[in-house]
């Protein structure tokens, strides 16, 4: 199995990308996981590469360390989360260490949605990183 | 050395910037740095030890502080830099001339490292990579480290003034490319408070 992490800057915009994404694919709600916006009472905007890391370890986990891949927005939504990927890297934690996390090269709504459908569907790491990635082309019009 | 009074200088000083750099970024960001930095610090002065002698573990406290509490650009790529500057630091207790140097060269490699950007480009590497090299200059001709730190102020705020004459190509001011000429860089502006604080705390010593 593979989880998925949705970071953005806005904690609606990350829960409601994960209650989108989850429309299409059930039985995934605990490894679709959302890290948006700031660890505070205010949800203040803002990307926080603890609470990133926090929920790919959370996500891993429920997918039978299946691995991660991650969605995430602009500016530094991208750079908390290769953060995040870094600090799991370096972890003394040895299960942390070891774990397989992607970040998607894809627009988050559509990505997340194709990532879900893919992963529900039973695909590993590579073909959920593949699916999101798939949504970068596709043209809506 | 109490990297913590150090980082109390910083803290104050961003505070005290913080509505003028959020008066920056509201030119040609999202009008947050100043409240980003301020947020950021006082969680840091919350977290480092006041005690701790060892300026690696006080940086990398402060570093890890950083990355989840200032929210913006400016968390992953001060809190990647006060981290490099920590590995570089680690197990010791005073600061010298030369290890300034080499944790101030930790600090830019990891900020280019988080945001891939290059001199040029209108962000804080255009006040830190000119100070770093102008300190590099004076300390290799003898100065000690406060001599080092005044030319790396003096280029640091040369960086930001010429931040106006660019067009900025990464960060949240690309989106405005040519309208973002003009207008000084936000990060630029901190990372030379940050210096000049730095520098005010070993005057003061
Ligand atoms: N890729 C980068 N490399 C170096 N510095 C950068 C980069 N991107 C942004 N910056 C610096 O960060 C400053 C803005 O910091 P701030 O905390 O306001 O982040 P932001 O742009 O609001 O972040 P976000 O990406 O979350 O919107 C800029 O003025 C610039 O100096
Ligand atoms: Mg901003």
């Amino acid at each position: 199995m593979t989880g998925i992490v949705i970071v953005s800057h806005s904690w609606k915009i990350a829960e409601g990308v994960r209650d989108l994404a989850l429309e299409m694919a059930a039985g995934y709600d605990d490894k679709i996981i959302a890290a948006g916006g700031l660890d505070d009472e205010n949800k203040t905007i803002g990307t926080d590469a603890m609470k990133i890391m926090q929920a790919i370890i959370k996500a891993n986990q429920a997918a039978d360390n299946g691995g991660v891949v991650i969605l995430a927005d602009i500016g530094s939504g991208i750079m908390s989360a290769q953060t995040a990927i870094e600090l799991l890297s370096e972890s003394d934690d040895d299960n942390e260490k070891n774990i397989n996390v992607k970040l998607a090269d894809a627009p988050i709504v559509e990505g997340a949605v194709c990532a879900a459908v893919e992963a529900v569907g039973g695909g590993d790491l590579e073909a959920v990183l593949n699916a999101a990635e798939s949504a970068r082309g596709e043209s809506k019009l | 050395m109490a990297v913590y009074e150090c980082l109390s200088e910083i803290s104050n000083k961003i505070i005290a910037n913080k509505d003028f750099l959020t008066e920056l970024d509201r030119e040609i960001g999202d009008s947050d740095h100043g409240i980003n930095l301020s947020r950021g610090f006082t969680a840091v002065l919350e977290k480092v030890s006041k005690d701790e002698q060892d300026m690696g573990v006080s940086l990398k406290k402060a570093g890890m502080t950083l990355l989840s509490t200032v929210g913006g650009a400016s968390g992953p790529l001060y809190g990647t830099a006060f981290m490099e500057a920590a590995k570089v630091l680690t197990g010791k207790t005073e600061l010298n001339a030369q290890d300034f140097l080499a944790a101030l060269d930790a600090a830019i490699a990891g900020i280019q490292k988080r945001g891939k950007a290059v001199k040029g480009e209108k962000t804080m590497l255009d006040a830190i990579i000119p100070a770093r090299d102008a300190y590099a200059e004076k300390i290799n001709a003898g100065a000690d480290l406060i001599a080092g730190l005044e030319a790396a102020v003096k280029a640091a705020n040369d960086g930001v003034e010429y931040t106006k004459t660019i067009i900025a190509t990464k960060g949240r001011a690309s989106y405005l490319g040519e309208r973002s000429i003009g207008h000084q860089d936000p990060g630029a502006t901190s990372s030379t408070l940050t210096l000049e604080a730095i520098l005010d705390y070993l005057k003061n010593k």
